[in-house]
């Protein structure tokens, strides 16, 4: 018995892809308040960003009359440069701050709300880790949708506050390349966000006993 | 797997449980002690509240028994680790429960092949195989359909199907007939008799359904965590007589 006991028990990774991507879509409209969390905490990150990175672009190539606008504004460049400022930092930090606490509690519920699925996918014979990898999994993608939309709105509505303040001489030299680094960098941030708030949940629900997750009210 | 009659599938040896409930304890199995034969139809009968439930998680290794042993097949499942654990519910034995516990978000097929995609089997095994059990229970045209386009007799089905998706050598049923009417009750009750009779399956189920007795080879009274009595199918018949 002990040696028919050590026969497989798998669970591939294209099906993970397929599992996951597949409940991501179906409770779509679930998935998309976790989602916008996501979106909403990088979307003021990247706009932040994404306003210095423009600044940082124009200031050089600026007239005086645009320099004496941009800094009538409130803006303070530091040795040249817009958004290094201890101010500056600080401001992308708390706005951080308090959006990881929405993500871990949005993505704690979505796993909560899940204990019986997690509960029905063990008595089928699944590994603690492929519940993890399920989860993990999601998070990914919901990191991917928020982040990669959070921050597409973030810069465009950054440049057109920008525009709008200055006038379209502002985005005559768009810093294209560091716009779209800081547009990668903050999705990534929304992945990383979306799985450090899952993995706690995940790894607690996946070590549950079976009849202890069943019995979990939806 | 199907060798002499007298090899227990289960064996219970003195099983406790106990449940902490804010302050105090609560004793939900208070020392259980029961053989389960191989193709046996075994009921385990009690009214709520009596540790049924707890006592089909002890027998399915869902749950830990706070003391006591359980063995299935002769082997301690408390001496098995994690991945032998689920082995041990991926291909011996078939979950079957009151809620009917689907994957709301797989459609009937999806949710039939997962234990077979555990398994390790082939996409084109597997789904020949969904399809072949969609067809035992009656569901194969309904096979694209999601648990909430389908009614609950029709949901218990696929329960059943699943169930028998890695040809388990026990299927254990929690009120298998507790959420569904009388009519679909019967049909499931119908449906796992058959299952143990054409196929030599071991079911283990715990219910209050007194239709469940008709079809029973035992039936194990439980009360307040206890076993009440034991009674064979032969003695059965007379107590239904006396019901009715």
């Amino acid at each position: 018995m002990k040696q028919a006991v050590k026969r497989q028990i798998v669970l591939p990774w294209s099906q993970v892809l397929r599992i996951s991507f597949n409940s991501v879509r179906v409770r779509l409209f679930r998935s998309l308040i976790t989602t916008m969390t996501l979106a909403l905490a990088v979307s003021f990150v990247a706009y932040t960003w994404a306003g210095y990175e423009i600044l940082n672009g124009v200031w050089p190539h600026a007239d005086e009359s645009l320099r004496q606008s941009i800094l009538g504004a409130g803006y303070e460049p530091v040795d040249g440069n817009f958004g290094s400022g201890a101010k500056d930092r600080w401001l992308a930090f708390l706005s951080l701050l308090v959006c990881v606490v929405g993500i871990v509690n949005a993505q704690l519920m979505s796993v909560t709300e899940r204990f019986r699925e997690i509960g029905t996918f063990k008595c089928l014979g699944a590994l603690n880790t492929f519940v993890v990898r399920i989860f993990v999994l999601e998070a990914i993608y919901q990191g991917f949708m928020g982040g990669f939309a959070g921050s597409l709105a973030g810069i465009l509505v950054t440049s057109a506050s920008l525009v709008v303040k200055f006038g379209w001489r502002v985005v005559l030299d768009y810093p294209l390349a560091s716009v779209a680094l800081t547009c990668l960098e903050t999705t990534l941030l929304a992945v990383l966000l979306s799985l450090l708030g899952v993995i706690y949940p995940a790894l607690v629900a996946a070590r549950m006993q079976p009849a202890v997750a069943l019995r979990a009210e939806a | 797997m199907k060798q002499d009659a007298d090899h227990n599938v289960v064996r219970l040896s003195e099983v406790v449980k106990t449940f902490r409930m804010g302050g105090n304890t609560v004793e939900a199995l208070k020392g259980i002690d029961l053989s389960i034969r191989v193709g046996e139809y075994l009921s385990i009968m009690g009214p709520s509240g009596s540790g049924k439930s707890t006592l089909f998680n002890m027998i399915g290794a869902l749950d830990k028994p706070s003391s006591g042993r359980v063995f299935i097949d002769e082997v301690d499942v408390a001496q098995l680790d994690a991945y032998e654990l689920a082995w041990l519910r991926c291909r011996k034995i078939g979950y079957i429960f009151q809620t009917f516990n689907l994957i709301q978000v797989m459609t009937a097929i999806e949710n039939v092949t997962l234990p077979m995609i555990f398994a390790g089997m082939s996409r084109d095994e597997y789904l020949e195989k969904g399809m072949e059990l969609l067809k035992v229970v009656g569901l194969a045209e309904r096979h694209h359909h999601k648990p909430s386009e389908l009614s609950g007799g029709q949901q218990q089905r696929v329960a059943v199907a699943r169930a028998l998706a890695n040809d388990p050598a026990i299927i254990l049923a929690d009120e298998p007939t507790g959420n569904l009417d009388l009519h679909t009750g019967e049909e499931i009750i119908s449906l796992l008799k058959q299952l143990s009779t054409e196929r030599g399956v071991t079911i283990i189920s715990a219910t209050h359904d007194i239709k469940m007795l008709n079809v029973s080879d035992r039936v194990v009274w439980i009360r307040d965590g206890r076993i009440h009595r034991i009674e064979d199918r032969e003695n059965l018949k007379i107590r239904v007589g006396e019901i009715a």
